[in-house]
């Protein structure tokens, strides 16, 4: 799993990557055409769904790489890493990618995977929380959910008050705003496989989030999607974490839900 | 037609004449609106070439996000979200043209298309466009008389 930056930029110019995940990528696809609900990955084309499909071409297993790196590292005073409490990861972590967010009754919110982890930080390790669109925080989320790839969402809406925050979320997604006076839905719901300009609109899906967009040239997590959207029809945008994305965050697990997680993907 | 609005304090005040629904808002030029809807008499005067320009504009209007437009050939991208404008100058009439681009929510309330001359009714309006029409008084003009001149058949 250990790629430096030099491997990957070398293995981005061999001609014929590992084409192990072929399999996977089929799978994506068939569950991807087949039903209502489609990943963004079925609206790429296909140098890109490339890209994402080969572990050592996607660009964002370099996060990944961070994320498993931090994964064993001690930080904090308590003087401990994530692998001291919860051991391998992929098998203690391969149902987060599937089932987040989730009730946190601390806070009374929505919890992401992104604020797990720094709860994890901040309490039981006694280390300082990452900041949100940090290269750590983006590589142990992309690490995280990377484990558990394939499995099919499910955010169960019975904890707390997890079915309002849902509902907010929903209210949000059809609430129209900015000047150009659009919702999500007039894109996401509406013109799907529709071109806007330069670029094909999907359904706006969650799971392949934490994404290498190669606009960013960087991985970027699900809430920077949430603010380019909102930057893009001029509305004042959220804060990272902000109750009104993590609504949003809770509702669009449920519309897509049993899509396979596939963070980190590769997007356009 | 440019009357400007006196009254400064509050937006979008729309007064009921016999010819139709004026609407006024601060800052902005005043228009009515007859039965169609149709916004017949112009707000200022328009120029297709400026009209052109501010179509392809992605600060402007940018129409080409959403539609097609095959008389701007030399643009790479096309949107699909609304119709194919080929011949709407043949098809529309100035006055509904306007009205289609100051506030197609007249029209279709559930319409994608932005209001292109409108300030109320807007939610969350990030602060540096605040206060802000999309395109000015002068720009819709300009877009309208470009419209006009797209009469269908083009070769590419
Ligand atoms: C966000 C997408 C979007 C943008 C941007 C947009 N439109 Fe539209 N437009 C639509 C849609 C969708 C329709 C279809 C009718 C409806 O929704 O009511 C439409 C309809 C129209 C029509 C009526 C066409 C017909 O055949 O009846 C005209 C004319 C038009 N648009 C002109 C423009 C112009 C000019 C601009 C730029 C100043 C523009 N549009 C920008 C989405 C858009």
């Amino acid at each position: 799993m250990k790629r430096t930056l030099m491997g990957v930029a070398a293995a981005g110019l061999m001609a014929f990557g590992l084409s192990a995940t072929a399999a996977e990528m089929k799978a994506i696809d068939k569950a991807s055409t087949t039903s209502a609900v489609r990943s963004g990955f079925s609206y790429a084309i296909s140098e890109t769904r490339e890209m994402q499909t080969d572990d050592i071409q996607n660009p964002s297993f370099l996060w990944v790489d961070i994320g498993e790196e931090q994964w064993g590292t001690v930080d904090g005073e308590a003087g401990k890493s994530c692998e001291s409490c919860h051991g391998n990861a992929a098998d203690t972590m391969a149902n987060v990618g599937s089932t987040y967010p989730v009730w946190d009754p601390a806070t009374k919110k929505p919890m992401n995977v992104e604020l797990r982890i720094n709860k994890c930080r901040a309490e039981n390790m006694k280390a300082k929380p990452w900041k949100y669109e940090s290269d750590e925080l983006l590589g142990m989320t992309a690490y995280i959910k990377s484990v558990g790839r394939g499995k099919p969402i499910h955010v169960s809406l019975k904890d707390g008050d997890m079915e309002a925050w849902s509902k907010k979320g929903e209210q949000f997604y059809y609430q129209r705003r900015g000047l150009l006076d659009l919702s999500c839905a007039h894109c996401h719901e509406q013109n799907p496989g529709n071109l806007i300009r330069a670029e094909t609109l999907s359904q706006g899906q969650t799971n392949g989030f934490p994404t290498y967009r190669l606009k960013w040239q960087k991985l970027g997590s699900l809430h920077r999607r949430f603010r380019g959207c909102n930057n893009n029809i001029r509305a004042e945008p959220y804060a990272y974490g902000s109750d009104e994305y993590l609504a949003l965050e809770t509702y669009l697990a449920q519309r897509g839900a049993n899509l396979p997680v596939e963070g980190p993907s590769v997007r356009k | 037609m440019k009357v400007r609005s006196i009254f400064g304090a509050a937006l979008g005040i729309a007064l009921m004449a016999a010819a139709g629904t004026q609407v006024q808002a601060a800052g902005l030029v005043k228009y009515t609106v007859v039965e169609h809807p149709s916004i017949p008499e112009s707000l200022t005067k328009g120029d297709p070439v400026r009209g052109r320009a501010a179509v392809i504009n992605r600060q402007k209007g940018n129409c080409l996000a959403c539609h097609s437009i095959p008389e701007i050939p030399e643009e790479q991208f096309h949107g699909e979200v609304g119709p194919v404008l080929d011949d709407v100058g043949s098809r529309m009439s100035a006055g509904e043209i306007r009205m289609r681009i100051v506030d197609p929510k007249v029209i279709n309330p559930e319409t994608a298309m932005p209001s292109f001359y409108k300030l109320e009714g807007l939610h969350r309006v990030a602060k540096k466009w605040q206060g802000k029409t999309i395109l000015s008084a002068q720009e819709v003009e300009d877009v309208v008389a470009y419209m006009l001149t797209l009469k269908g058949s083009y070769s590419n």
